[in-house]
């Protein structure tokens, strides 16, 4: 069962945005089907915007964090079970 | 007295390097804090410090009503800006003038001028100053972009308009590159600036970055500080700079003197600015943009001019005219800047926040140090890397380098990744020894 989900987490002490700019729709919502390789988070730390990858194709099951919130290095932030 | 208090809108070394030129012109001071930088040292060397918000810059240091409240709440009547965030902000440098208070700085008509790179880039075309050949105006579409690069040849560079940093910059060699160039650098621009205006630019190949410190008071009188050689970059990020630069000589410092003067009297520029220059290797060189602030890399030029930069900003600003001439700025000896980053060059330059640990600074004669950091100093990841500034002086290039050499191999810092063992490879370096760099120099060591 666990192989199935596949975590997003975060490579750097940063914030957390759930879109690519102020103003644009989210990269990801729950129950939303994403393909690898699909943008699905930014984290920004000391002003380096840092998009983030899904590695795997699936449904988006899971955002942990809440958009603007800080985040710790290798924190959890999407859960994705694989298809 | 010129200003009875100034408040200063920033955070880190630069504020409290203004708080230092501050202190010396026996001027009060104000810092202003966001939630993150409550135990800051510019907040503790200040003579009174006000909270201005949570810890993301939106709402703290780019947040102009709570700026101008803490300085109306405080008396402060002047407020120097330091460098990015609201510094070459035409609407702050308004909104302080709107409330009876000083911007430390140029007016918001010449920010407006300098900050609108495709106006400006217009302006100077008629005036006679070499740009770089590209669009004259904003690029709206890819198909737009691929006309343009047809006309001036490829490569090509995209830029942000509202930008700066080399944040919301692109190259690209191919038609297909620039098409898709195009879409993730306008989404650049607008994250990063709120400002989605992007223009186009040939891309000149292995060029040196040499920069011209002007300052300018509102009688209408200018002088240039010489030249600062601003060419070891990473993504267009400056990471060392010296004065002067090997590669210009006296005359050559005086044609770009008087262009820099040239093109700050056509945009009735006051108080202190850079102009920066692409410079190629058969001497053309090419205005890049103007910098309406204090800079990074100010102390080098203070160093080899004697002249403190932030005390004339103050003075300038205070309506003074300037009391130095041209014919007096005779540079002495020659210095050089590293700057102390919390990025690991051994991971690509990655940001590094965390805790420091425990810190040692360098010493010694022609050594200086412009920092906020200190043991247990927590490098939060809200703001800008650059944790401090390591500068040094002497008497020619060589003994400047073996001096940083030794300055280097003294500063030690634990706890976090810092950009100090990258630069004791640099100053390593045959070809940076010998002088001979372009802004392409970090990618082949």
């Amino acid at each position: 069962m666990d192989d199935k989900i596949y975590t997003v987490t975060s490579p750097v002490m940063g914030t957390f945005y759930r879109a690519s700019a102020p103003g644009e729709p989210p990269l990801a919502e729950v129950g939303q089907r994403i393909k690898a390789s699909n943008i699905v988070c930014v984290i920004e730390s000391m002003k380096i915007f840092t998009e983030l990858r899904s590695e795997h194709s699936g449904i988006v099951k899971k955002i942990l964090v809440e958009n603007e919130e800080p985040v710790m290095k290798k924190q959890p932030l999407i859960i994705i079970e694989k298809e | 007295m010129v200003f009875k208090r100034i408040l200063i809108a920033n955070r880190g070394e630069i504020a409290v390097r203004i708080i230092r030129a501050c202190k010396e012109m026996g001027i009060g001071t104000v810092a202003v804090y966001s939630d993150a930088d409550k135990d800051s040292l510019h907040v503790r060397y200040a003579d009174d410090a006000v909270n201005i918000g949570p810890a993301l810059s939106y709402k703290s240091y780019l947040n102009i009503d709570n700026i101008v409240g803490a300085a109306k709440k405080t008396k402060a009547f002047a407020i120097h800006p330091g460098y990015g965030f609201l510094s070459e902000n035409a609407s702050f440098a308004q909104a302080c003038q709107d409330n009876g208070m000083t911007f430390i700085g140029p007016s918001a008509q010449s920010i407006e001028k300098a900050g609108n790179k495709s106006s400006a880039r217009q302006a100077l075309i008629e005036l006679g100053i070499p740009v770089i050949p590209g669009s004259d105006d904003i690029i709206l579409s890819s198909d737009m972009a691929c006309k343009v690069a047809d006309r001036v040849g490829f490569p090509v560079i995209l830029k942000a308009s509202g930008g700066g940093g080399g944040r919301g910059m692109r190259i690209a060699a191919t038609r297909e590159e620039l098409i898709e160039a195009f879409s993730i650098a306008s989404g650049e621009a607008k994250a990063a600036f709120g400002n989605p205006d992007i223009y186009l630019e040939k891309y000149i190949d292995k060029p040196r970055h040499i920069e011209i410190q002007i300052l300018g008071d509102m009688h209408g009188n200018y002088i240039h500080l010489a030249e600062r050689e601003c060419s070891i970059q990473m993504r267009y990020q400056k990471l060392i700079e010296e004065a002067p630069s090997s590669f210009v000589d006296d005359e050559f410092r005086a044609t770009l003197g008087e262009t820099a003067i040239k093109i700050a009297r056509s945009m009735e520029y006051f108080n202190a600015g850079t102009m920066e220059f692409l410079v190629d290797k058969d001497k053309n060189f090419y205005f890049m943009e103007v910098n309406a602030r204090i800079q990074v890399e100010h102390p080098v030029t203070e160093l080899i001019t004697g002249i403190d930069i932030v005390q004339q900003q103050i003075l300038i600003a205070a309506g003074q005219k300037l009391e130095i001439r041209q014919d007096e700025i005779i540079p002495n000896g020659w210095s050089m800047e590293c700057r102390i980053n919390a990025s690991d060059p051994e991971d690509n330059f990655m940001p590094s926040p965390g805790e420091i640990e425990s810190i040692l600074f360098p010493g010694g004669p022609g050594i200086r140090i412009d920092t906020h950091i200190h043991d247990k100093y927590m490098v939060g990841p809200f703001y800008d890397s650059l944790i401090g500034k390591l500068i040094v002086w002497a008497q020619d290039r060589p003994s400047a380098i073996k001096r940083m050499k030794k300055a280097l191999d003294e500063f030690q810092i634990k706890g976090i990744q810092t950009t100090i063992p990258f630069f004791r490879k640099v100053f390593e370096n045959k070809a940076f020894i010998k002088g001979d760099i372009d802004t392409h120099f970090i990618e082949h060591i």
